[in-house]
């Protein structure tokens, strides 16, 4: 057992969660403020025997990693706000192929081009529309660097037990800021590997075996010769234009990540026992809330923190529990209005739901987030 | 009728497949698994990997580890294939707007990095799966459903293109040529390297019928007269006048990508 203390960027710590979580693949295009991830990729992973690519274009980045994960290797990409805007097709395509994979999207301010080295949180409504079609989404997103760590192992679980591409939606901050982390030994973590079929079995890529959430799934190259395919399958993994065969795939893929919510969804309630407010934030942001909260309730305010771990799916029974207690939400989030008009959908007008919020590259500060929760009062 | 080769690469229930009567995509496929035959590959260690169009259709077909891909990224997912396994021996079939068009920009970054796959383009000169648009390979003149006034842009030399980018193994042939063209793919797969083999196809469901070239014999036909081997037009120069040259254009020995990635695995080690 040896622990490690270190004193790490986000991005460094996505790197060192991932190569725990057992990545030997990454393939991506440099783009601020991402790059790190590449960088220290670049350098670790042929030092554990695995593979870095730097490829030719963002698309190409995903594309590379979701090839390499068809041959049973843990494979991520990394990219931020344009480069994620790239790489939509292809999430759909993993999706629907149901390839395991981490895409790691360190958000910045946009639209377009926008304001490559500050923070936003612009994409969380693009993470899980953003590709076309209906399809289910997992996105997760950590508030700080130990966080980030932990949260790129559970990515990399998620992915592999859902077979399903698992959006990590870190922001600038998280990305950049540094902070004292200290590296368990691997021994210590939950590590998940996708279920393989056994050599001889009958075997059907898209069948889910009972017992199973989703079809075991051989490498290529493993001596199961079948056929991946972005058109509608049916369970042999060929293409079907059966409409009956496309409801039960879609929902199928629907389904393993709604009926599995409770598995998938994490957040942290934070002095929400009593509270007659609630503050709900998420990423890096949400420090700026916890620092709020703390200070309001030092006033003898009693106000609480709702902080999303996973953003998607949304953990909408938790948010409507809380709306039948508190009077009053406040949405902080570094956009217009993304989340808070998830919240309204959810909390079906039994409180009264505010935005702080703006997309200018500035951080909230605790300040702004405070006058901004006492005009309710 | 029962045919070995048939049975032994082909997905027997996937067949008929789905290109038109006429279409010359066939001939390249079976030129394929005659290649894969003869070159004795393990059919498990065999991954084909496709992008979108009537070409990329053909791993269904074809009884290896098949990918069949989004539009234009057949290299940049066989790239990840190959170089997270290099045991595989990884072979891209795509058409001309695939490979050329959306797909160009990894075309050219397969062929510098000199990564070991082989690429077969399936060039019929026109998008036949939406319809009979024009390619980046279609003759300046020629018609195409969006060029109804007659194509004004300049066509790709697929071959020439990838060896200009970089290829060790760049070879054309047509389906009239065929063993020629299944000699040039032997030579492709046995090529340590990134090889390219430009495939000249025919459509006469779309490009024949818009440019009035007759049936799908005459145009076969066509391929005959107009194409002429390099090694003949070396010798005999007038017989190469206003036809298109086929043959290997590159074939040379230069480091492999995933060698040369162990190789930075295997520094590290001491």
């Amino acid at each position: 057992m040896s622990k490690v203390i270190k004193f790490l960027q986000g991005n460094e710590a996505c790197v060192e969660g991932a190569l725990m979580a057992g990545m030997r693949f990454y393939s991506g295009y440099p783009i601020t403020p991402s790059t790190e991830i590449a960088e220290l990729s670049s350098e670790k992973l042929p030092k554990v025997g695995g593979k870095f690519i730097q490829m030719e274009d963002e698309i190409a980045g995903i594309a590379a990693a979701i090839g390499a994960s068809l041959t049973g290797k843990k494979a991520m990409t990394a990219t931020s706000g344009p480069g994620f805007s790239l790489k939509q097709e292809n999430i759909g395509y993993a999706t629907i192929a149901e390839i395991p994979l981490v895409v790691v999207n360190v958000q910045r301010g946009g639209p377009s081009t926008g304001l490559p080295t500050s923070p936003g949180q612009g994409d969380v409504m693009q993470a899980k529309w953003g590709t076309h079609g209906d399809h289910p989404v997992i996105c997760l997103t950590p508030d700080s660097v130990k966080e980030t760590f932990d949260l790129t192992i559970r990515a990399f679980n998620l992915a592999e037990k859902y077979r399903t591409p698992v959006i990590l939606l870190t922001d600038e901050i998280t990305g950049h800021m540094r902070e004292k982390i200290e590296i368990p030994d691997v021994s210590e973590l939950e590590i998940y590997n996708r279920i393989v079929p056994e050599a001889g079995d009958d075997y059907k890529a898209y069948h889910v075996d009972d017992g199973d959430i989703v079809p075991k799934m051989a490498p290529f190259g493993g001596g199961f010769r079948y056929h991946v395919t972005g058109l509608m399958h049916d369970e042999t993994g060929f293409p079907s234009n059966s409409t009956q065969n496309a409801d039960v795939l879609i929902k199928r893929l629907m389904g393993k990540i709604e009926d599995n919510k409770e598995d998938i969804i994490t957040y942290e309630a934070y002095e929400t026992e009593d509270a007659e407010y609630l503050i709900l934030s998420y990423g890096g942001t949400a420090r700026t809330a916890k620092a709020a909260v703390k200070k309001l309730r030092a006033e003898g305010i009693k106000v609480g923190l709702f902080r999303l771990i996973t953003v998607w799916p949304f953990p909408e029974e938790q948010v409507r529990a809380l709306s039948e207690q508190v009077k009053d939400i406040l949405v902080a989030e570094l956009n217009f209005g993304q989340i808070k008009l998830e919240v309204e959908r959810v909390v079906k007008g039994n409180a009264n739901v505010r935005l702080c919020g703006k997309a200018n590259g500035e951080i909230l500060t605790p300040e702004e987030l405070i006058k901004a929760f006492k005009e309710v009062l | 009728m029962n045919n070995p080769l048939v049975e032994n690469y082909f997905r027997m229930d996937k067949l008929p497949h789905i290109w038109c009567p006429g279409c010359g995509h066939g001939i390249i496929m079976s030129a394929i698994a005659r290649a894969i035959e003869k070159s004795g590959l393990d059919k498990d260690k065999v991954c084909i990997v496709s992008g979108i169009g009537c070409s990329s259709r053909a791993p269904g077909y074809m009884d290896f580890n098949t990918l069949h891909t989004t539009h234009g990224r057949a290299l940049a997912f066989a790239t990840g294939v190959k170089l997270a396994n290099p045991e595989l021996e990884v072979i891209v079939i795509a058409g001309d707007g695939d490979l050329s068009a959306i797909g160009g920009n990894h075309l050219i970054h397969a062929a510098r990095r000199n990564i070991n796959l082989t690429t077969i383009c399936f060039n019929n000169n026109i998008y036949g799966m939406t319809g009979g648009q024009y390619s980046p390979t279609t003759a300046t003149g020629d018609k195409g459903t969006t060029a109804p006034y007659g194509n004004i842009d300049r066509p790709f030399d697929i071959t020439q293109l990838a060896a200009g980018a970089g290829a060790t193994y760049a070879a054309k042939a047509t389906v009239y040529h065929v063993n020629q063209l299944q000699k040039y793919i032997e030579a492709a797969i046995d090529h340590k390297g990134f090889s390219m083999v430009e495939a000249v196809s025919v459509c006469p469901t779309y490009y024949g019928r818009k440019n009035k070239k007759g049936s799908a014999v005459d145009m076969m036909n066509w391929l005959k007269d107009s194409f002429v081997d390099m090694k003949i037009a070396e010798k005999m120069p007038e017989k190469a006048v206003g036809k298109f040259i086929m043959g290997e254009y590159v074939n040379k020995v230069e480091p492999e990508y995933t060698e040369l990635y162990d190789q930075v695995i295997e520094r590290l080690k001491r």
